[in-house]
C-alpha cells in the first residue's frame, strides 16, 4: 500500500499506554512548531498567511478556510478574546476527534496555542462531547502536562505569551456542535444557536471576539508551521491542502480512523478499511457525516476524497464519516433511523425544524412500517423545502438533506415498500 | 447538601470560568451532583442555583436540555446503547435486543430489583467500536457482542 506523509498521526501508537504522554510526543516533533515561533519571533500575521498558503479548510465540517477565518478576529482590541476547541463530536459517522484526543493530545493543545498566539488570544476552551468521560480526563492530564512543562500559563517558554487553557464537558446534546449553541452551552445556558451576524469573531463567548475551530483543525497546524503551508497545500490538492482524518464506518471490515491526503480516491480508502464485510457489494455511502446527501456505490467508486471532488458527486466532505452500506441495507430502514435522529436533537427554537423534523421522521417512519402512500414521496420533498434554508442554523438543512438524496437515490425502494408494505432486501 | 469531595471538584470546575460568570460550571456541577446522588431532584437542582448564584429556572432548563441529566430516580445502572445508523449496521440492536431480552424490560424501563435502566442513546462518538454502550454517564464499552454483554451484567450484579 501506498505510504503517505502523515501530519497528524505520524508515530501515534494507540497500543502504547505512554504514546500519548508529553515525552512521547516531543520525541516526535511535538511543540517545536510552538518553540520555533518563540525563539524565532515570528509574527502573528506570518502565522496566519502560512495557514492561508496552506489551503486548510475547517475539518468539522462547514470546510470554511482557515486562515481566513483566524484573520476576521479584530487585532487592536482592548480587553479579553477567546479561542474555542469544537471537539463536541456527535455527528453520526464521526470519531476522528475523540482518537486525537485520546491518542494525541498535546497535538490539539499545541495547535490552540499556536492560534492562540496568531490571534493574540490568552484564554481557551475546549469543549469535549458528554459521552466520551475517559477522553476528557486523558485532556484533563494532557493539559496538567502541558502546565507543568511551561507550555500553556503564563509568559510561556520565557515569551511575553500567555495562554490558559480549559477543558468543558457537554452532557448529550447533538446540536452544540454548532459553534454558537456550543458557547450558549459553555456560558451555562440551554444550547440554542444564536442569530448570525453578528459572527463570533466580533460577539462570541461572553459577548467577546471568539474563533471556533474543531479538533482536527488545530491539529493539523503544528505540520504546517514546520513544514510550511506551501508543504501541507502540496500534500493534497489545489483548494484542498493536506491530510485529513476520515471515520470509516458501517459495512467493512476494519472500521477506524485513516489519514490520507486529500482527493486520495475513496476505493484507496475502502481498501485501508479492509474492503466490504463479507465481501459484499457497496449500495450507498454517506461521505462526510449522516447530514449529509448520500451517494450511490458505483458514483462513489469514482470519486476522490476531497471537497471540490465529493461536492462534484453530489453530496458534501462534511466532518471526513464515511457510512459505507452493503447491498443488505434497508434504505427506508436507515433513513427512518437518521429522521429520528435529527427529530429528537432539533433544539426546538425555529418551527420549520422543530415541526418539520417530526413530519419528516412520522411519514419516513410510516413508510418503513408498510402504511405509506405513494404521496408520502412528494410531501416529504415537500416539507424538506420547507426546512432547508429557513432556520437560524444548519440543522435544519442536516435534517432535510438526507431526506432527499435517500428518496432521490433509492426511490424504487421507497415505492417497493409502500407497494408491497415490506422491504426488497 | 452534597459531599465535600463534590464540592471541592465542583470548585475546581468553576474556577476555569471568569469570576462573574460562575454559571459556566453549571453542567459539570450537575454532572457532578447526578454521579453523587444517581439522578437530579428539585432540591438537588435548587442546591446548584444556590451555589451557583442562578435563579433556579435556569439550572431546570439545562437540566432538561442535555440528555444525559436524569430527572428521576433510576437503575443503580444506566445502559445506555447507541442505536443510531452507524451503530446499527454494525449490531447496535441485536445488543439493545439482547439487553432487552437479558434484563426483561424495554427502553427507559428499570427492572424490578432496581439494579438496571435500558435507554436508547444517539450517537456517542464512537462509531468505529460497534456496537457501544454507556453504563452511567461514564464507562464507555465497545464491542459489545452478546458474550460481552452477558460478561458485563454479570460483573455488575455481583
Amino acid at each position: 500500500m501506498t505510504e503517505f506523509t502523515l501530519t497528524m498521526t505520524n508515530g501515534v501508537n494507540a497500543s502504547d499506554p505512554e504514546n500519548w504522554r508529553l515525552k512521547s510526543y516531543e520525541r516526535r516533533e511535538g511543540y517545536a512548531a510552538l518553540k520555533k515561533i518563540i525563539s524565532d519571533r515570528i509574527s502573528p500575521e506570518e502565522i496566519i498567511e502560512e495557514v492561508k498558503k496552506s489551503a486548510l479548510r475547517g475539518r468539522g465540517g462547514a470546510g470554511f478556510p482557515t486562515g481566513l477565518k483566524w484573520s476576521f478576529m479584530p487585532k487592536q482590541y482592548e480587553g479579553e478574546k477567546y479561542l474555542v476547541c469544537n471537539s463536541d463530536e456527535g455527528e453520526p459517522g464521526t470519531f476522528k476527534d475523540r482518537d486525537i484526543m485520546r491518542y494525541n493530545p498535546h497535538i490539539l493543545i499545541e495547535g490552540m496555542l499556536i492560534a492562540a498566539y496568531a490571534m493574540g488570544v490568552k484564554t481557551g476552551y475546549n469543549y469535549i462531547h458528554g459521552e466520551i468521560w475517559d477522553t476528557y480526563l486523558r485532556m484533563e492530564e494532557a493539559i496538567d502536562e502541558a502546565r507543568a512543562a511551561g507550555y500553556l500559563g503564563d509568559r510561556i517558554l520565557g515569551s511575553d505569551f500567555s495562554f490558559q487553557l480549559y477543558n468543558h464537558h457537554g452532557y448529550g446534546a447533538y446540536i452544540c456542535g454548532e459553534e454558537t449553541a456550543l458557547l450558549e452551552s459553555i456560558e451555562g445556558k440551554k444550547g440554542q444557536p444564536r442569530f448570525k451576524p453578528p459572527f463570533p469573531a466580533n460577539y462570541g463567548l461572553y459577548g467577546k471576539p471568539t474563533t471556533i475551530n474543531n479538533t482536527e483543525t488545530f491539529a493539523s497546524v503544528p505540520w504546517i508551521i514546520r513544514n510550511g503551508g506551501e508543504k501541507y497545500l502540496d500534500l493534497g490538492k489545489p483548494n484542498n491542502g493536506g491530510t485529513k482524518l476520515f471515520s470509516v464506518s458501517g459495512h467493512v471490515n476494519k472500521p477506524g480512523n485513516y489519514e490520507i491526503p486529500m482527493g486520495t480516491p475513496f476505493s484507496v480508502l475502502l481498501e485501508m478499511a479492509g474492503g466490504m464485510r463479507g465481501g459484499k457489494k457497496l449500495k450507498g455511502c454517506i461521505p462526510g457525516g449522516s447530514s449529509m446527501p448520500v451517494l450511490p456505490g458505483d458514483v462513489m467508486m469514482e470519486t476522490d476524497m476531497d471537497y471540490d471532488s465529493i461536492a462534484k458527486a453530489g453530496s458534501m466532505l462534511g466532518s471526513g464519516a464515511v457510512i459505507i452500506m452493503d447491498e443488505t441495507t434497508c434504505m427506508v430502514k436507515a433513513l427512518d433511523r437518521l429522521s429520528y435522529f435529527y427529530f429528537e436533537e432539533s433544539c426546538g427554537q425555529c418551527t420549520p425544524c422543530r415541526e418539520g423534523t417530526g413530519w419528516l421522521y412520522r411519514i419516513v417512519n410510516r413508510i418503513e412500517n408498510g402504511k405509506g402512500c405513494m404521496e408520502d414521496l412528494d410531501l416529504l420533498d415537500n416539507i424538506a423545502d420547507n426546512i432547508q434554508g429557513r432556520t437560524i442554523c444548519a440543522l435544519g438543512d442536516a435534517a432535510a438533506m438526507p431526506v432527499r438524496a435517500m428518496v432521490e437515490h433509492f426511490r424504487d425502494e421507497f415505492i417497493y415498500h409502500i407497494e408491497h408494505k415490506k422491504c426488497m432486501v | 447538601m452534597l459531599s465535600s469531595e463534590s464540592i471541592k471538584r465542583i470548585d475546581r470546575e468553576i474556577a476555569k470560568y471568569p469570576g462573574d460568570q460562575k454559571r459556566s460550571a453549571v453542567m459539570s456541577t450537575l454532572a457532578i451532583a447526578q454521579e453523587e446522588k444517581g439522578w437530579l431532584a428539585t432540591e438537588t437542582m435548587d442546591f446548584v442555583a444556590e451555589y451557583l448564584d442562578m435563579p433556579p429556572i435556569a439550572v431546570y432548563e439545562v437540566a432538561t436540555f442535555y440528555n444525559m441529566y436524569d430527572l428521576e430516580p433510576l437503575g443503580k445502572y444506566k445502559l445506555t446503547v447507541c442505536t443510531n445508523l452507524p451503530c446499527a449496521l454494525s449490531g447496535g440492536n441485536n445488543a439493545a435486543d439482547h439487553l432487552k431480552q437479558k434484563l426483561g424490560i424495554g427502553f427507559n424501563q428499570t427492572t424490578p430489583d432496581g439494579m438496571f435502566t435500558l435507554k436508547e442513546g444517539e450517537c456517542m462518538g464512537s462509531c468505529g467500536d460497534a456496537p457501544v454502550l454507556l453504563v452511567n454517564n461514564r464507562r464507555m464499552c465497545s464491542f459489545m457482542s452478546n458474550d460481552e454483554i452477558d460478561q458485563l451484567l454479570q460483573e455488575l450484579n455481583k
